[in-house]
């Protein structure tokens, strides 16, 4: 009761001292390259990188705070964080509960499967699809293909890859780049991209609560700049060696 | 608090409510399968007999739910030789996972529950039975047995609840149970409160009506036991 | 097997993590199953009714839905009602806090039943000499009624925290290092599931063995002196 008591006082007087302009950034960390944790209990990642690099153009301290997926938009509105950089996308769904910037990179999804298990776009007949619940490959396996495939969801990134590695899974669907660095690891090696990228208009964005237009705009502003003094360059060309915008 | 969004997953918890009945039904006649030849070698007067099942019962009861379902989902696959064996098609299915998990650990419980009720029945009976030339066999069958489960009506209805508890946890390893449901609408909606609620509700329906139920069967069960009215 | 990979004082860690959570839990649970069971013996109709809910509703939901409602649903509520305070900002319960409680009212509603039917099992004489000679409600209660409660639940109180330790694994569902993380932070590591749950398996079986043990001697010292009936 008095430890109960004693957190909850901490955190008041500590969420009570007022910072000078601090931007709490909420992230996932289990999306490895783009944010994860490493041994020392700090995120990396190229979210992370970028997150710094805005806050250095708009001058001001960058905090990170993790959460896992499934609670990371309810963490926004519960205003556990300013804004969330975790290779979210931007949809017409979420943009009714949160507000995004311009993009920050572009995506798609791709399908990774065993090499030489036949596995094939064109018959994905009761196979069993694996995806992360509550992101848009979930999505859009649950609205193009509920009827068809049998959709597994998982919590983590990390749980769906360890049942496609033990065959439980046919095939995954994916953010490419997150498919992408899973198939360059040691225990993707057996694996590899099947099919042409699919919804392929997608873009990350950085998503904030709907009332802090003014941060939307300092954002946006922040990421013009990055682009131009050629810092996202920079990122872009530590994780991967194409262009990602 | 959003009515609407509530009133619109209904369809699909209700459909996750299935699942939820399905595993528990299934898993609890598994569980009492196993639970009877333990629970008789439980009360046996052999030491060694009774030694046999007290590992599994142990383990079982020892460790948390959640560990043994993981254990058999994402353990199993640890191993090749499992992979490539006749089990793989079983093993690979959650669905089956989680009944052997939920099954196994049932069992455990069930089995302590009945060796209890079945030390309760009265000594002098099962003398009396002996004394008039029963065999154990017949014995266990027309006195021990039903008065056992008698009297281990209260805690078997206290363990079926438990397991529809339980089952909530189907909903880590991808099973579409009424969690399951629940978190896969809120990662759509994200509206965390209403659907937790709504899915206790639900909870909350099923293990009232069972307690209502299990009072019942108590009642008649043991009616010849209370005082007569006239 | 047990190729721990330097991940060992990690998981003994996730040990140390659910041994402090359990102890938070008990200690909130406690004092609600005291309240609950004063409340389901009391005369205000209003009380029995309340504490009648409480341990309806809690007993009939489970655990895991009960740990997701708190830790998601409080976060918003306590910033508003921080807010009427004129706090701006973000007031969160941390998983550890969201924990505590959720386990902590789940292990109050069942604690409530057994520390009522210790309570009755006082035999009412002693509450009967005890105002005889003028001693007060609360006086009565604390010097008279309350240190026999403890001997009387006792066992039941034990069977209830074996439960709620193993209960402790469900918080790590919403991100706490505790036992099962840490051992799922392992796994995503070494890729050997099995391997690790079985090394918390047996972590929590030594953990339910310490426990009994600690529940026999504490039954026994609290039963110092008593003639116990003997059949």
């Amino acid at each position: 009761m008095k430890k109960l008591l004693a957190i909850l006082l901490t955190t008041l007087a500590l969420a009570g001292v007022a910072q000078a302009e601090t931007l709490r950034i909420g992230t996932e960390g289990a999306y490895p390259p783009f944010n994860q944790i490493g041994p020392d209990g700090k995120v990396f990642g190229f979210d992370i990188d970028i997150a710094n690099a805005l806050c250095d153009a708009m001058q001001v301290e960058c905090v990170f705070v993790t959460q896992d997926w499934d609670g990371i938009i309810p963490g926004l509105l519960a205003r556990k964080y300013d804004a969330i950089v975790a290779s979210m996308s931007i949809t017409e769904e979420r943009k009714q509960a949160v507000a995004f910037t311009g993009r920050y990179y572009s995506n798609s999804l791709r399908y990774a499967a065993k090499k030489g298990s036949g596995f094939s776009v064109d018959d994905l007949k009761g196979k069993a699809i694996g995806a992360q619940r509550a992101t848009i490959s979930a999505q859009y396996l649950e609205d193009n293909l509920a009827d068809t495939v049998s959709i597994k969801l998982y919590d983590t990134q990390e749980n769906a890859y360890l049942d496609l590695s033990t065959g439980r899974l046919d095939a995954m669907l994916a953010d490419t780049y997150v498919n992408y660095n899973w198939l360059q690891s040691e225990a993707g090696q057996a694996f590899e991209f099947v099919g042409d990228p699919i919804n392929i208009n997608d873009e990350i964005g950085i998503a904030v609560r709907k009332e802090d237009a003014a941060l939307v705009e300092r954002l946006n502003q922040a990421i013009e700049q990055i682009r131009a003094d050629g810092t996202y360059a920079n990122i872009n060309a530590k994780y991967f060696p194409f262009d990602i915008y | 608090m959003n009515f609407q969004a509530i009133l619109d997953s209904l369809p699909k918890l209700l459909s996750g409510t299935v699942l939820t009945l399905e595993l528990v039904g299934v898993s609890l006649l598994i569980g009492l399968l196993l639970a009877l030849p333990m629970a008789l070698m439980r009360v046996s007067r052999r030491p060694l007999v009774r030694m046999l099942p007290y590992g599994y019962i142990f383990f079982f009861r020892g460790t948390p739910l959640l560990v043994q379902i993981f254990m058999i989902y994402y353990g199993a696959s640890q191993f090749e030789w499992i992979r490539e064996s006749a089990l793989w098609p079983i093993l690979r299915e959650p669905y089956w996972c989680a009944i052997i998990a939920f099954a196994l650990n049932t069992g455990a419980y069930t089995a302590e529950i009945l060796r209890g009720a079945i030390q309760a029945v009265p000594r002098g009976e099962i003398e009396a039975a002996r004394a008039i030339g029963m065999s154990l066999p017949l014995a266990y069958r027309r006195i021990i047995l039903p008065q056992a489960v008698r009297i281990g009506l209260p805690a078997y209805g206290n363990e079926i609840i438990l397991m529809i508890k339980g089952s909530a946890l189907a909903s880590t390893i991808t099973l579409l149970d009424l969690t399951g449901m629940a978190r896969t609408l809120i990662a759509r909606n994200y509206l965390p409160v209403e659907m937790f609620l709504t899915a206790g509700l639900i909870y909350l329906a099923m293990t009232l009506v069972l307690t209502q139920l299990f009072g019942a069967l108590e009642r008649r069960l043991g009616r010849h036991l209370r005082p007569h009215t006239g | 097997m047990f190729e721990l990979q330097g991940f060992g004082d990690q998981i003994l860690l996730g040990a140390l993590m659910t041994l402090q959570l359990a102890a938070g839990a008990v200690a909130v649970g406690l004092v609600l199953g005291l309240l609950g069971a004063s409340a389901k013996l009391s005369r205000s109709r209003l009380a029995r009714a309340a504490a009648g809910l409480y341990t309806t509703v809690v007993r009939g939901v489970p655990e895991l839905i009960i740990v997701l409602l708190i830790y998601f649903g409080t976060a918003g509520m306590l910033t508003a009602l921080a807010g009427t305070f004129g706090h701006q900002g973000y007031v969160e319960l941390s998983p550890y806090a969201a924990g505590v409680t959720a386990l902590g009212i789940t292990f109050g509603s069942y604690a409530t039943e057994v520390f009522r039917g210790a309570m009755l099992a006082i035999p009412r004489g002693q509450i009967e000499a005890a105002q005889a000679f003028g001693m007060g409600r609360w006086l009565t209660f604390h010097r008279i009624v309350l240190p026999q409660v403890w001997r009387i639940a006792l066992p039941g109180l034990g069977n209830l925290f074996l439960v709620l330790l193993k209960d402790t694994a469900l918080v790590s569902l919403i991100g706490l290092e505790e036992l099962m993380r840490k051992s799922s932070i392992a796994i995503g590591f070494t890729k050997e599931p099995f391997t690790f749950y079985l090394l918390a398996a047996i972590i929590y079986l030594g953990m339910t063995v310490v426990t009994m043990a600690g529940i026999h001697f504490a039954e026994r010292w609290a039963n110092r002196g008593l003639e116990r009936s003997r059949t």
